[in-house]
């Protein structure tokens, strides 16, 4: 009775028979990014019979409430009952890619972000093109026709037809080029807080994640990777796995054993039994203390230069050298992050199925196009013989933008020559991951008499995304600075206040540790060590840290307005409870704000209770508010656990944290109520998704001075004795 | 071997070994995936189901050791679970929604044990990690879930 219940290959060919039987795809033009290129026809809609319509959504399900706000684009101009809405992923092709990436993909908080406009514009032609398909059923002008909740109406007749019942006429139309938009006064679903359609299944466990896939005959496989990073798989022999009962295959691979067998359990104990030998030539043999003194040694001076466009690292020298010339003093902190894992929740795991000429993948995936050129490549198949079916992802926070998972179990599965589900150990991910790079930050500036920053210096020392990962794919140009690494330094992410003469530099350090965007990328390190230096700024030349910061903001009146907007929600201005104190941070991504106002106590043992964080989010037009708070909650709880808990040590090229006990979580106890206020705003739409991890870590460590005149310059801060109660 | 075990009120013959995790048997035997594998070691809680109502790690509990006790998961939580889905729902609690199930079993134990639990109640029980951070709304919701 239950074999079958994800049967999800079962379940798409019943989906293509239903579409074609009982559902209607309504063509929608979709002009192809760059705008002169021949235009393609994808369908972005589907409407049934009983008015069911579907949303397609381009964007993975991460738990970000993205595909709700696409859905809610996209309902809000085609005029149908929320009742009626439902999601689906679309298929991977050339008309379904996010062209702010140019491909089929989900990250930096561009889900929206970028596509906006796109999937209103959907919504509104696909209305056009039914409101066409009614005017000429009943031969009535279509400017007399009006609709409302999935049904076309013509007032003067009295007459009322199901989107449903006209949907079948649509598919021979043209498309209009752009028809009117919504006028903001009728808005029913954007802006507003609807509940998210993916939220039902995931209260009653029929909600189907990767690793819940189920394929007919399908075998499960677990993996080993050589412990060192770089290092190849010499020699295993298979017969120990074999011996377990239920164990069908050892699969040797270039640096990895993997075991396919019955069960996943039985796959893990024949694992469990084989002892391979590892080539260590040419793997990392480096130690997290060691590279933390080369990391701390980078940061003095001595990085490459980086100009942000439109200026040169020439020009920036001279203005800042000639600005410090005037300087009364001069202050610098160097402040320290570790790697970090993402530790998502749902451990990678990825299902292949071989057939003939090509591959079928089920992924939780962020990159479903690199997904089917890697594994194209890797099976000498053009791309298209790549067939990749995108699941709901337990967490992604950019891991799943890394393409080694999916590569694996294609690998498996056509050595096998049948379809498997490869999943990880906790453990396997723990210490096979794509980290946050570890890094030192070094701040600088000079101020003058009246205590007032003139010339600042950003300097950071870490390894390159890159170099490592997909993104860069080791195409970092010789002397170039891999941006990322300063990111909340300059350009989209650079702070509202006004930084005078600044210059930029940084050191590539390498571990030999796989390194990969992490939520929030570079903000995460910069801004914990740039809202804290303005902390201690403020201290230094004493100045209330609020006050002066407020004079930096000056002019910014977006910025000022979320400013002012936490500090009276928090009540800063009132004293503190007794024993309690307040840390303040902001935090900036792409066309987003966000501040926090945290509030806690530290006892005599530097236990820290954590009572209350205020936060104030603006990310311009919020398509759901309460999607964007969640955001914002779920971005600082993010946040601070990287800022007290966790970290990623290595020793002899070997991650020394295998599972939750040596990579701590913040658990429900140390979380205090996070208060959110996303501001209604008129500004275009921006990112929600990384944002919120900015300003909390900082936040935490000025409210730790203000408690206890300590100053944390290193994460995660249990190395400094503070420990989260 | 073949364990025949009480899943949500229907006995199921699962031919695995005894030192099968019943997390495994519940996924792959039985076919239920909305318990889910988070750690392996009890550390997470996201495997929670309830062994004789009571709440359980299932990664960390052997096959062989379920005997003649009723397994309830996620499926099965029935009426108890309708007003915790409730007010998971109306608080718009999951994210990823990958720990929910864990933390729905979770809080339904303790609902059966404490009817009207305080700040401090909930934060002694509900251990379940959640890496999303949902932690201020599953609190709001399992006051909500008292309330109704």
């Amino acid at each position: 009775m239950l074999e079958q219940m994800n049967d999800v290959s079962l379940s798409r060919r019943g989906f293509i028979k239903a579409g074609a039987a009982a559902a209607v795809l309504v063509a929608i033009e979709w002009p192809a990014e760059g705008g002169t290129e021949s235009k393609v026809i994808a369908g972005w809609i589907r409407i049934a019979p009983d008015n069911t319509t579907t949303i397609f959504s381009n964007t993975s399900e991460l738990g970000q409430g993205t595909s709700t706000a696409l859905a809610q684009l996209v309902a809000e101009e085609l005029d149908v009952a929320w009742k009626d809405v439902r999601l689906e992923m679309a298929p991977l092709d050339d008309a379904h890619i996010n062209p702010f990436f140019g491909e089929y993909a989900t990250s930096g908080a561009a889900g929206v972000q970028y596509q906006a406009d796109m999937f209103r514009l959907a919504g509104a032609r696909a209305r056009a093109m039914l409101v066409s398909a009614a005017a000429q059923r009943w031969n009535v002008p279509a400017d007399a026709c009006t609709t409302d909740e999935g049904f076309v109406i013509h007032a003067p007749s009295k007459r009322k037809i199901a989107y449903g019942k006209l949907a079948d006429a649509t598919a021979a139309m043209a498309v209009p080029d752009k028809p009117a938009l919504k006028s903001r006064e009728f808005w029913r679903f954007i802006g507003k807080p609807m509940p998210r359609l993916d939220i039902p299944d995931k209260t009653n466990g029929t909600a189907v994640f990767g690793i819940d896939v189920k394929i007919a005959g399908m075998k499960y496989a677990t993996i080993m990777q050589c412990p060192n990073f770089g290092g190849s798989l010499k020699s295993v022999d298979p017969a120990p796995a074999m011996a377990v009962a239920g164990v069908e295959h050892v699969v040797p691979m270039k640096s990895a054993v993997a075991v396919v067998a019955n069960s996943y359990w039985t796959a893990r104990k024949g694992l469990y039994a084989l002892t391979p030998e590892w080539n260590l030539a040419g793997a990392s043999r480096d130690n997290s203390k060691d590279y933390r003194a080369r990391l701390n040694r980078s940061v003095a001076g001595n990085g490459i230069a980086y100009a942000p466009k439109g200026t040169t690292t020439e020009a920036l020298a001279a203005v800042h050298d000639a600005a410090m010339a005037k300087a009364t003093r001069t202050l610098e902190a160097v402040y320290e992050a570790p790697f970090v894992s993402h530790a998502t929740m749902e451990p990678m795991n990825a299902t292949a199925r071989p057939y003939p000429g090509g591959m079928e993948l089920w992924l939780p995936t962020q990159v479903q196009s690199a997904n089917r050129v890697s594994v194209a490549k890797l099976l000498g198949v053009s791309p298209d013989k790549v067939i990749v079916h995108t699941t709901l992802s337990g967490g992604a926070f950019g891991r799943r933008a890394e393409l080694d998972v999916p590569l694996q179990a294609a690998e498996i599965a056509q050595k096998i020559g049948g379809p498997i589900k490869l999943i990880w150990s906790r453990e396997e991910d723990m210490q096979h991951g794509w980290y946050r790079p570890a890094a030192a930050i070094k701040l600088a500036v000079g101020v003058d008499e009246d205590g007032n920053p003139i010339a600042w210096r950003f300097e950071t020392a870490c390894a390159s995304i890159a170099e490592w990962s997909q993104y860069g794919a080791g195409r970092l140009p010789a002397g170039a600075v891999d941006t990322r690494a300063l990111m909340g330094f300059f350009g989209r992410t650079a702070p509202a206040y006004a930084l005078a003469a600044p210059t930029f530099a940084w050191t590539r350090a390498d571990a030999g540790v796989p390194v990969t965007i992490w939520r929030s990328v570079g903000l995460s390190q910069n801004v914990f060590a740039f809202e804290s230096f303005i902390d201690e700024l403020a201290a230094q030349v004493g100045r209330d840290p609020i006050a002066y910061r407020r004079q930096m903001l000056a002019g910014n009146a977006r910025a000022l307005r979320v400013f002012d907007a936490v500090v009276e929600k928090a009540g800063w201005n009132e004293p503190a409870p007794s024993g309690h104190a307040r840390g303040f941070a902001m935090g900036f991504w792409n066309g987003s704000l966000i501040a926090n106002v945290v509030e806690l106590s530290v006892s005599s043992v530097h236990e820290v209770k954590l009572h209350r964080i205020a936060c104030v989010a603006d990310c311009g037009l919020s398509i759901n508010p309460d999607s964007v708070a969640a955001q914002m909650q779920g971005g600082i709880v993010f946040g601070l656990t990287t800022a007290f808990l966790s970290e990623i040590t290595i020793e002899d090229g070997r991650v020394q944290q295998s599972n939750f006990d040596g990579f701590p979580l913040a658990a429900l106890a140390q979380v205090p109520d996070i208060d959110v206020t996303v501001l209604p705003s008129d500004e275009k739409s921006a990112g929600a998704g990384e944002v919120g991890v900015a300003a909390i870590a900082p936040a935490l460590a000025n409210a730790i001075f203000a408690a206890t005149g300590k100053r944390v310059r290193r994460m995660p801060f249990k190395q400094d004795g503070f420990t989260l109660i | 071997m073949v364990f025949n075990i009480e899943v949500n009120d229907h006995t199921v013959a699962v031919d695995m070994p005894g030192d099968m995790p019943l997390l495994w048997a519940i996924r792959e035997s039985v076919g239920l995936t909305g318990t889910k594998f988070g750690c392996g070691k009890g550390l997470c809680g996201a495997c929670t189901v309830h062994v004789d109502g009571r709440p359980v790690r299932s990664c960390s509990f052997a096959l062989s050791h379920v005997g003649k006790s009723k397994i309830t998961t996620i499926e099965g939580l029935g009426t108890q679970g309708e007003k915790l889905r409730a007010a998971w729902i109306a608080e718009q609690v999951p994210q990823c929604g990958y720990c929910q199930s864990g933390m729905i079993m979770a809080a339904a134990a303790l609902l059966a044990e404490n009817s009207k639990p305080s700040d401090e109640d909930i934060a002694n029980v509900m251990t379940n990690l959640c890496r999303c951070g949902t932690y201020v709304r599953i609190r709001r919701a399992i006051h909500r879930a008292a309330e109704d």
